[in-house]
């Protein structure tokens, strides 16, 4: 069988494949974003209002803090993201032991297949020192109540060791499968050019993944601005106290739910996917992400 | 009134993210439109058919809607909780702006435990007059007086109120007996004996100042002029007052004493630690069978109840008040009849407010009925009649009922301060700014 008859059949599977994924990124990506961007550019009444409900969001007493949030929340988030993903990946690659490895992998994998809310909710808990299992950590830290755990000042680490915990290990196993696609040749001359473990993860390894970290950092970058859970469940969890308004996304949902202004929450949520794509722009740009290997 | 504990509200997840949002939008823009009813009682009136009636309560008023089911078998009942939008959770606002959008959904009759549901359920056209049409007049003379004043908006009454909830001082007689000490009348009084308690007795509390609802019960009744609304949408705050100030010195110095919690008396931390260390509590009515019968479990003939104190040099003593929950009914009712007359029940029956409900029965009939139940349960070691009767009528009216939730504001701006060990007093003014800056994002025009 030849190369030329077997593109027909390839070209009939694809369509197949793609369409499930097309018509859901249609129905519940595109239709809800051209809606949002038609709410953000008109009034209330239908009419063209121009940029007057992006000037409102952004005269809010709540937008500039909730941008100050989000920018410690993703410093903290991207950071512990970058080093402990490879640096795990890495660790993993190395153990000899295959089961060890594999029951890893499965381990790091667990948080993240609880239910976002729900992993938020174990989290709340897990904070609360009158009920944590781990309440003498955090009294040993000085906290001896939940209203000390979640002072605002703690926020921005909460909530990326809350986003870590769910959200890192599949990225771990993104990154293991990552380094198992680099050729076994290049390790071995490494290793006979005298290359120890941190020589090869640094000058071999760490480079050959950097597509893979880009790619992490962009999608992981986007779902961080929108940072909407963790701070609305603990928003409940302390009765306000904390969490309140805390995120751009937060602020969108109460213009549209409490100021009854949907259009100043489209447009944040604008703002929000400009700000995604910019820097994805800049990531993909600067990295070479899309050259031919 | 019911506070839930932290486990049941986050329990109560809100179905959140923009994609119900998007939904919603995308709903709307497919959705018809709906038949034109007809006006009467004074709203247009869907047409009616028959089906379940759908009832939303929070979990204490679910007793409410099963009594009822019960009582009357015959009714189809569609009985749904939610978090009753305890601390101004604002899910019921969530909700009912979605329903408007996609056109259906609405529940027929739901309870809040927000007494300021009004201030939006009008203009989102979702609460329906009562006193066109829907109640007779003779009826709704039976509230206590000013107690649906949250509910009306230009003579129109939107709601009914379930409950007062009027703050007394409730204290544990058996200890202020042992002890030797006098109940305080007066606020100065009560900071000596706080004091006093902190040397005597280290460990135990005359009060708690760690609940979103703590402005309701000192700031309130010590007459701080925070909240006066003077118009459909306007406020004038000023929290830095002296009528503000003495009380929230009084709270510094029982707090620095260490006879005073900043915990919330629904913590965790509290019900571990502190819970069997009250002497004294200033606090709504609703504290009585909810907190110290309800949560704490303190033994029968332990707790007592007298007025909340007042400051010597006044002389119209008054209270706070903390909430006491609503009752609307939907103007999008199908079933207007059924809805009513669940209503109606679930306000004014003995069967339930009279001899259920843990709160003090806005509807005064069966405000009589409860009393007299509590007096017979022997519960309390006191007379419990004589201080919340009066405390009925000492709730200080120019407290008001805005659309920002008072609560919301307090526990994001002053809990963390006080947990960080600021002062209340230091805390006044960036306080009055968050509460005019709310004010604004809800169209409010501030005077201060």
């Amino acid at each position: 069988m030849t190369a030329v008859e077997a593109r027909p059949r390839r070209s009939r599977a694809a369509p197949a494949f793609v369409a499930g994924y097309v018509i859901l990124l249609v129905a519940f990506g595109v239709v809800p974003t051209v809606y949002a961007i038609y709410f953000a550019f008109t009034d209330s009444g239908g009419a063209f209002a121009g940029l007057a409900n992006f000037a409102v969001g952004a005269a809010d007493f709540r937008f500039l803090p909730a941008i100050g949030h989000v920018a410690g929340y993703l410093l903290c988030w991207l950071a512990a993201l970058v080093v402990f993903v490879v640096a795990l990946a890495l660790l993993l690659h190395r153990l000899g032991a295959r089961g060890v490895s594999r029951t890893l992998r499965f381990l790091y994998y667990l948080p993240g297949a609880l239910a976002g809310a729900a992993s938020v909710l174990v989290w709340l808990f897990l904070l609360d020192p009158a009920v944590s299992p781990i309440g003498f950590l955090l009294r040993a830290l000085g906290y001896q109540t939940f209203g000390q755990v979640i002072a605002p000042g703690n926020l921005p680490v909460l909530f990326a060791a809350i986003a870590f915990w769910t959200g890192a290990g599949g990225w771990i196993v993104v990154m293991y499968g990552a380094l198992n696609t680099i050729s076994p040749e290049v390790l071995e001359a490494a290793r006979i050019d005298g290359a120890g473990a941190w020589q090869t993860a640094r000058r071999i390894q760490i480079p050959l993944l950097r597509k893979w970290i880009v790619y992490m950092v962009i999608l992981s970058f986007a779902g961080g601005t929108q940072l909407f859970v963790e701070p609305q469940l603990l928003s409940q969890a302390s009765v306000g106290v904390a969490g309140r308004d805390y995120s751009p996304n937060q602020l969108s949902y109460d213009f549209a739910f409490q100021n009854d202004n949907v259009n100043t929450a489209a447009a944040i949520s604008v703002e929000l996917l400009v700000v995604g794509l910019v820097v994805a722009a800049v990531f993909v740009v600067r990295s070479g992400f899309f050259d031919a290997d | 009134m019911i506070r839930r504990n932290r486990a049941v509200r986050a329990a109560g997840l809100r179905p959140t993210t923009a994609l119900l949002a998007g939904l919603a939008l995308v709903a709307t823009a497919c959705s018809g439109t709906t038949n034109a009813g007809d006006a009467k009682d004074g709203f247009t009136q869907a047409p009616q058919s028959d089906g379940p009636l759908t009832v939303w309560v929070d979990s204490t008023r679910l007793a409410a809607a099963q009594l009822y089911q019960k009582q009357h078998p015959a009714v189809k009942m569609d009985i749904v909780t939610y978090d009753g939008d305890a601390n101004g959770s604002n899910y019921l606002q969530t909700k009912v702006s979605l329903f408007n959008r996609t056109g259906n959904g609405w529940p027929d009759v739901v309870f809040s435990s927000q007494n300021n549901e009004a201030t939006w359920a009008v203009t989102a056209k979702f609460a329906a007059p009562l006193n066109k049409g829907l109640l007779p007049q003779s009826t709704l003379d039976g509230w206590a007086r000013n107690a649906n004043q949250p509910c009306t908006v230009d003579g129109v009454v939107y709601c009914l109120r379930n409950d007062l909830a009027q703050t007394v001082l409730w204290y544990n007689a058996a200890l202020m007996t042992q002890w030797g000490y006098q109940v305080p009348t007066t606020w100065e009084e009560y900071e000596t004996l706080g004091k006093k308690v902190a040397t005597e007795h280290p460990g135990y509390l005359v009060g708690a100042a760690g609940d979103t609802f703590t402005p309701e019960i000192y700031l309130w009744a010590s007459k701080c002029g925070a909240n006066q609304i003077t118009g459909p949408k306007a406020v004038t705050v000023n929290t830095t007052s002296a009528a503000c100030t003495r009380m929230a010195s009084l709270l510094d110095n029982l707090i620095a004493a260490k006879s005073m919690s900043v915990s919330s008396v629904f913590s965790s931390d509290f019900d571990k630690n502190e819970a069997d260390k009250i002497l004294l509590m200033p606090g709504p009515s609703w504290y009585g069978g909810s907190l110290f019968q309800g949560t704490f479990k303190t033994p029968k003939g332990q707790v007592g109840i007298a007025p909340m104190p007042h400051w010597a040099d006044d002389q119209s003593p008054s209270a706070g008040n903390v909430g006491g929950g609503t009752w609307l009914l939907s103007a999008h009712s199908a079933r207007l009849k059924a809805a009513t007359d669940f209503l109606t029940w679930v306000t004014t029956s003995d069967d339930y407010q009279g001899k259920v409900a843990v709160g003090y029965p806005a509807y005064a009939p069966a405000a009589k009925t409860w009393l007299a139940a509590q007096a017979a349960s022997g519960y309390y070691a006191n007379d419990v009649t004589g201080p919340l009767q009066a405390a009925a009528g000492q709730v200080w009216p120019d407290w008001g009922y805005g659309q920002f939730s008072q609560e919301a504001i307090w526990a994001a701006t002053v809990t963390p301060g006080l947990t960080a060990g600021k002062t209340i007093v230091s805390m006044l003014p960036a306080w009055q700014k968050s509460i005019a800056d709310y004010a604004r994002s809800d169209g409010y025009q501030v005077t201060g």
